[in-house]
């Protein structure tokens, strides 16, 4: 007798495996065409042949990658922790401090939240001209080191613990700045990895404005420089050049997604939800 | 005595409130209040930088009324949004619901549909664009092997855009599988199990108990992809740069011209209001459209 259930949780099995196959292929194919020598790129089978770290060395030897590389991370851990910093401040003056025009501030940051930044890209822009920014790392990381999602999730995370945990800390001497970071701190290191999983993730990638800020190659992030190798005629039409520097561009990334796979998935979410 | 204490520490811990806020609140003065103020007020100028503000009144808003381009990325950014949006959210609803029971491997299919979420837009464009391709591109080679006609996928203004909304499904669908899927788990069990005891239909039970429940998701799936779609940059930036004939022209691209490319520091930012006065409209329309549909 043929089960109906049963053919219906294979087909839906093969669906989800055809659609996984459709998300994965891409970056194997990418993978593989970048260790593959330029003239066999179009007739790429589908397991490894010739494999050469050409494209690489060419590459490497095109553009000074390996400098963009430093200022990325420079650029995200700096703003990372930066937001780490006030946000856990500022999110606890909301939680569990009184003061006035608190109810303002937080309709302020809600506020921003839903400001188009088309609306304050170009001022800004001339902020960093009139500041003399323009070609510093200071215009890649200080318009970045405040984040109103980043100030309300430590605000909800606050909130939900014991003011008796602060009481206590108070008769014991403590002042707020201890509170806050000795204290409360260790106690939402979930949230404290939201945020920095999503703000690292959002300064690595962002491209649009490290293009509009910075000219100096010696101070390019990695998805600039490989935007302006991409669409510059360095790569001489090259394809396996290219792709070796997306390569390279993703795999940290998708490393250190493997790994705290979870993380990624919950912390991504939550930005998803905050509205 | 007491009292005066009291007031003192409270004094003491309302400054420290304050310390604690003043880093945000300078940052807002400096990279929100002073833009939002300054853009409207550059709105009224003409200026590339360099040389001397100039007063023209209306004159950009004028300028903008007549300008074919803005006009043309405009319906660009709303024919995006029309393929964009219904595919996404099918899809993504599909493989959520799919993924919502009992199966083989279901962490690592949720892992890889999450996967190009993770991938800068820069390296998820520079790969399609070899996906996309005319005679050596998979997916080409794909649909030749089962016999159907080659697809200009960049290379026809009628297709590029479409183009550009299948990649941007495949980016981001994996955020929306994992929003959908939070959405579904809201759902009792014991209401399907009530449903099937009175007999009803898959497509019943999906329609009457499933969908009012991921509601809210289908709208926030619409805010995020509006706003997605008038942010639209790095894509048409790397593949088609707008072409062919402005087919993929987006919104930002074109501001970023205007600022970048030419100068027109005025210009752009009456564009740029533009824009986000639209997005806030599209995304006002389609609140109302939704929960009226509760």
């Amino acid at each position: 007798m043929i089960d109906i259930k049963n053919i219906k949780r294979w087909s839906v099995f093969i669906c989800l495996c055809v659609a996984a196959l459709s998300f994965l292929y891409p970056f194997y194919w990418m993978l593989l065409a970048s260790l593959t020598p330029e003239k066999n790129i179009g007739s790429l089978g589908l397991l490894p042949h010739d494999v050469t770290l050409d494209n690489y060395t060419q590459m490497m030897a095109k553009i000074p990658i390996g400098r963009a590389l430093l200022n990325s991370t420079i650029v995200a851990l700096c703003t990372t922790f930066g937001v780490i910093i006030s946000g856990a401040m500022a999110g606890y003056a909301l939680a569990k401090l009184q003061f006035k025009g608190k109810n303002i501030l937080f309709f302020a940051i809600l506020f921003t939240m839903t400001l188009p930044f088309q609306i304050t890209l170009i001022p800004n822009y001339i902020l960093m001209v009139k500041l003399n920014w323009v070609d510093t790392l200071a215009a890649l990381v200080i318009p970045g080191l405040n984040n109103a999602f980043a100030i309300l999730l430590f605000r909800q995370a606050f909130k939900n613990l014991p003011d008796v945990l602060i009481h206590a800390a108070r008769v014991d001497g403590c002042n707020e700045w201890r509170i806050v970071f000795q204290i409360l701190m260790p106690n939402v290191i979930p949230t404290v990895i939201t945020i920095g999983i999503i703000t690292f993730m959002n300064s690595w990638n962002e491209v649009m404005w490290p293009l509009i800020v910075i000219r100096n190659e010696a101070l390019m992030t990695m998805p600039q420089m490989v935007t302006l190798f991409a669409v510059g005629g360095r790569a001489e039409a090259q394809l396996g050049v290219k792709l070796a520097a997306a390569v390279l561009l993703a795999l940290p990334v998708i490393v250190a997604y493997t790994i705290f796979q979870k993380h990624f998935i919950r912390s991504m979410a939550t930005s998803g939800l905050k509205d | 005595m007491t009292q005066e204490n009291h007031k003192k520490r409270w004094h003491k811990k309302s400054w420290t409130a304050y310390l604690m806020i003043a880093p945000y609140l300078l940052h807002l003065m400096a990279f929100v209040c002073f833009p939002v103020v300054f853009s409207i007020i550059l709105t009224f100028h003409k200026w590339n930088i360099i040389s001397p503000m100039e007063y023209i009144g209306f004159e950009n808003y004028r300028h903008l009324w007549h300008d074919r381009l803005f006009w043309k990325a405009v319906i660009n950014t709303l024919f995006f949004l029309v393929v964009h949006i219904p595919l996404q959210v099918v899809i993504a609803l599909a493989l959520a619901y799919f993924l919502n029971r009992k199966i083989l491997f279901r962490a690592f299919f949720r892992a890889s549909f999450f996967m190009p979420v993770v991938v800068s837009g820069v390296v998820i464009t520079i790969m399609w664009q070899q996906l996309y391709g005319l005679e050596t591109g998979v997916l080409n080679g794909l649909l030749h092997s089962i016999g159907l006609d080659r697809v200009e996928w960049l290379s026809n203004p009628s297709i590029a855009m479409i183009s550009l909304a299948i990649m941007a499904t495949w980016k981001n669908v994996g955020l929306y599988i994992i929003l959908f899927l939070v959405g579904l788990q809201t759902v009792p069990i014991s209401h399907y199990e009530a449903a099937e005891v009175e007999g009803a239909s898959d497509w019943q039970q999906f329609r009457y108990i499933t969908l009012p429940a991921i509601n809210p998701t289908v709208f926030l799936v619409f805010i995020l992809s509006t706003i997605g779609g008038f942010s639209l940059f790095i894509e048409p930036y790397i593949m088609t740069d707008g072409g062919p004939l402005n087919s993929t022209l987006s919104a930002m691209l074109y501001i970023y011209r205007q600022a970048f490319g030419y100068y027109h520091m005025g210009y752009a930012t009456t564009l740029g209001l533009c824009f986000a006065i639209m997005i806030l409209i599209v995304v006002a329309i389609q609140k109302k459209y939704i929960e009226s549909n509760d």
